[in-house]
């Protein structure tokens, strides 16, 4: 028996979720050549990040704070939703010598 | 220790230049190629050797990651080698490279355990400075094919995040 008040609900969520979404950026930042581009960004909590790694090796955009570590495989793209703010240094776990900062504003 | 090290780490460097400088003349592109394919191919045969024989998580995990990425820079030069016909030609570098090596992996085969790990990850720091350096220097300035050029470029970065990286390990060996 499914309660009456679920349809309403559901739509609501579906409505939250779609104006989040709207509102919501998607920041690209490029690894090519082992270099981090741009090497330093903005973003909002609930921006999606999204690494496109076009070398041939596999990176990672690992945060030193621990609090993400995104596998980016040769010529893939690797994404994130953020969740918690700050300004995070982010690195590369196979080659330390990629570095970059990611500023997630509030 | 440390100078156990460090002369380790000069040796091979020096080596791997007088080599190249015993020709006389600078290195050519297919000489060059060969150098660096069998550079590539000694890194994975120790990154092999070290699977079979530790036990640290984070020695494997170092050691996947060289078969991983020497694999892949190794792949993308022999493409490059068959699309501009250069035929990589062996010479005396490529040959005291390989000769090092064997003697180096037939030392470590010899040791065990924690011992085995910080000699291995100790030489991957050494030679990944050795080979930098040797494309700082030699191959890349060396190279005239611009394809050619761009490929040791890219592999000397790679590279030198590998030489990081074997220093992390390292540290954290310790």
């Amino acid at each position: 028996m499914t309660p009456r008040w679920i349809l309403p609900a559901l739509t609501a969520l579906a409505f939250v979720a779609q104006s989040i979404s709207a509102h919501a950026a998607t920041i690209q930042i490029t690894m090519e050549n082992l270099a981090v581009l741009p090497p330093e960004a903005s973003a909002k909590i609930g921006d999606t990040v999204e690494w496109i790694n076009k070398d041939i090796v596999a990176h990672t955009a690992t945060a030193r704070n621990g609090d993400w570590d995104v596998m980016l495989p040769p010529n893939k793209t690797g994404t994130l939703v953020l969740k918690k703010a700050g300004t995070v240094d982010y690195y590369c776990r196979f080659h330390p010598n990629m570095k970059a900062v990611l500023k997630i504003e509030p | 220790m440390m100078f156990v090290r460090l002369s380790a780490a000069i040796a091979a460097v020096s080596l791997l230049s007088s080599a190249a400088l015993a020709q006389g003349a600078k290195p050519t592109d297919p000489q060059i190629a060969h150098i660096a394919y069998t550079a590539g191919v000694i890194d994975i045969k120790a990154a092999k050797q070290a699977l079979n024989k530790t036990r640290s998580k984070e020695v494997k995990a170092f050691a996947q990651d060289m078969v991983r990425d020497h694999e892949a820079v190794n792949k993308q030069a022999l493409d490059l080698v068959k699309k501009l016909k250069v035929k990589p030609e062996d010479n005396d570098t490529s040959r005291t490279l390989s000769k090092n090596a064997a003697d180096k992996l037939a030392e470590l085969g010899k040791l065990k355990g924690a011992a085995f790990d910080k000699a291995y990850i100790d030489n991957e720091v050494a030679y990944h400075k050795a080979v930098d350096n040797a494309l700082e220097t030699q191959l890349i300035p060396s190279a005239s094919n611009p394809e050619l050029k761009n490929l040791l470029q890219t592999g000397l970065k790679i590279f030198q995040g590998h030489e990081q990286h074997a220093e992390q390990v390292a540290a954290n060996l310790k």
